[in-house]
């Protein structure tokens, strides 16, 4: 109705209607506000002065000075550790915590649907209960199952089967350490992506699945991607959006492990750990913001990439 | 405590009751389906592997934490563990009461005041029309993907510059903004019709009111996954005690955790078991609540997706 009348009027008078609704809605500001100030304060202000100083050099005593795209041409030629540890190190974790660990949840949850009803509960407890457990617990229990000595499970169990002969320093070697941060962030990245993805399967309209088998829909594959998908799109799209959160949130995983930042070699640095080494470690906080700039600009990507394939269109 | 005595003849029942329904439907089910369950009982046995082992090291006695070869299952339960943590923190400048204290305070008001802005948000998004609405809860759809590890520099600069370094303020200001909750509860509440506010705004009740005794007891269950949400948020961080806080009474129980793991070298070995009996302390509280309200939690979730 409104919408109709701001149309036909000129701009200031369309100023003044905004202004007026805007007023008369004052108390929908007053309930957002609270959230909204802690949003733009811990939120929207960290991005918006991390592009700011990624263009400046500073140190955090003398002011940050302007030095143009001098940070990023930093990046893309004279930071060596970058270009060949980081950046590898991170697009493999990144896959493989990314898309083989969305793909992972999705299986798990279309496993669990398929399961007797009474039996879903324990699983969805189960598989659940790692990401509970994430943080500080991931090195508590990881670390002494990895640990170096004979005493450390894993060394004791290959000691015994005769396919190591010394113990192996897990967390320590440069060419265990990656995987190993794999394999722990996938263990406990089946959190709220993975309840989503398993609820919005729950919730698909049984005549569907009914009608899909009249018009001759018979293998559950089919199933899956003629009424499951479709149906959970947005879903799917939330839990990808979640997964994406979770590669990046990992990212100091491996300095957790090794106790060490930077990792042994930089086997397990990620770029979450070369922006923590050059801030706090290096005090070059112009290029440690550079490099969180470039972050967020590929998690931007990415996930609009996810909207793009998941996002339901107009009139779906 | 009356409530564990109350449940737990009925637990035992429902066990037998599960595990005879496990074997029957075993018996009467498709091939498939038995794969199926043989599969994911593997999965569910290894992610739930590393937490029993944590459960039996913090109460393994010394001389088993350290025989070899290594032992699993704990044979001659202790809570020695429990005790020598507490005098490890004695050693240390602050008692561990304080880690707990500290963690504690932050994590309650933290959790409640995350939950009220969200819920006050969320109202004004879905029941309420204003300007700016769509592009303000556009903004927050994509901050859903916003991880504080991104920025930690900005973040910390941030904290700094509003001068709360080393105060209470610095554990909960950061981690009030929970767009995720906003999003959860806003989408559930979507659902609720919107005549009920309605009607109670003929019969004269003000926004506040309707908020509180129409929508909030309908949109629960996601009032329940968010306070499962904030309060992990809360509970396990440890990048606030690091970065936000200098003095050592200020830190919270996750640094204290680590401060323990840290040292696991060969020199501090003896606090093997002393670590576990923390990290099972710090998980305690996360699988009480997840398991009081994971109900309310996959039901939110049906609602969780973006459209």
């Amino acid at each position: 109705m409104s919408v109709q009348k701001t149309q036909q009027l000129p701009l200031g008078g369309r100023v003044k209607d905004t202004w007026r609704q805007m007023k008369e809605s004052w108390i929908a500001y007053v309930l957002i506000a609270p959230f909204m100030i802690c949003f733009c304060i811990f939120i929207v202000g960290p991005v918006l002065s991390a592009t700011v100083l990624s263009f400046t050099s500073y140190d955090s005593i003398q002011p940050p000075v302007f030095t143009g795209l001098n940070n990023f041409i930093k990046m893309f030629t004279k930071d060596v550790v970058l270009m060949k540890f980081v950046i590898p190190n991170t697009l493999l974790f990144a896959v493989v915590v990314g898309p083989i660990g969305y793909a992972l949840q999705f299986g798990l949850a279309w496993m669990i649907n398929k399961a007797p009803r009474k039996m879903k509960k324990p699983y969805i407890m189960a598989i659940y209960a790692p990401s509970i457990a994430g943080g500080v617990l991931i090195s508590v229990v990881w670390q002494v199952f990895f640990s170096s000595d004979r005493l450390g499970y894993l060394n004791d169990i290959l000691l015994n089967l005769g396919v190591i002969n010394t113990p192996v320093a897990w967390t320590q070697d440069k060419n265990w350490l990656l995987p190993i941060m794999m394999l722990v962030t996938l263990w406990s990245s089946m959190g709220v992506g993975f309840l989503s993805l398993f609820a919005g399967m729950q919730n698909v309209d049984e005549q569907l699945y009914e009608a899909g088998k009249i018009d001759g829909i018979q293998s559950p594959l089919l199933e899956l991607f003629y009424i499951t998908i479709p149906s959970m799109k947005p879903q799917m799209l939330f839990s990808a959006v979640m997964a994406i959160v979770n590669a990046l949130k990992s990212g100091s995983i491996g300095v957790q492990l090794s106790g060490q930042n930077p990792t042994p070699n930089y086997a397990g640095q990620l770029i979450q750990s070369h922006i923590e080494d050059y801030g706090f470690a290096r005090f070059e906080l112009g290029y440690a913001t550079a490099l969180s700039f470039m972050l967020l600009v590929v998690t931007y990507i990415l996930s609009r990439v996810c909207f793009r394939f998941l996002g339901t269109k107009e009139g779906e | 405590m009356q409530t564990m005595q109350t449940r737990k003849i009925p637990f035992r029942r429902k066990l037998r009751l599960g595990l005879n329904h496990f074997v029957y439907s075993l018996r009467h089910a498709r091939l498939s389906t038995v794969i199926i369950l043989i599969f994911l009982t593997v999965i569910a046995l290894i992610s739930l592997l590393p937490i029993v082992y944590v459960i039996c090291n913090a109460f393994k006695p010394l001389e088993e934490l350290f025989v070899y070869p290594p032992q699993f299952f704990v044979r001659n339960p202790t809570m020695q563990n429990f005790t020598d943590f507490m005098y490890a923190a004695d050693v240390s400048t602050v008692p561990f009461s304080r880690y707990l204290f500290n963690s504690v305070t932050v994590t309650l008001v933290t959790t409640a005041l995350a939950i009220v802005f969200s819920l006050c948000c969320a109202y004004a998004f879905s029941k309420l029309k204003f300007p700016g609405q769509k592009g303000l809860f556009q903004m927050i759809t994509v901050a859903l993907m916003f991880s504080p590890e991104a920025v930690v520099i900005t973040r910390y600069l941030i904290v700094n510059s509003l001068n709360i370094i080393d105060t209470f303020w610095a554990h909960i200001l950061p981690h009030l903004a929970l767009p995720m909750g906003v999003f959860l509860i806003k989408q559930f509440m979507d659902q609720v019709p919107g005549s009920l506010c309605e009607a109670a705004k003929i019969d004269g009740a003000n926004e506040i009111r309707i908020l509180w005794s129409i929508i909030t007891p309908a949109v629960l269950p996601a009032v329940g996954a968010v306070l499962i949400i904030a309060f992990q948020n809360v509970w396990g961080d440890m990048t606030t005690s690091t970065l936000y806080t200098v003095s050592e009474s200020m830190k919270t129980l996750p640094y204290f955790v680590s401060s323990l793991t840290s040292g696991l070298t060969a020199s501090s070995v003896a606090r093997k078991g002393a670590t576990a009996a923390a990290g099972l302390l710090m998980l305690l509280p996360n699988f009480i609540i997840f398991a009081v309200l994971q109900k309310s939690m996959i039901e939110t979730m049906v609602t969780s997706g973006i459209k």
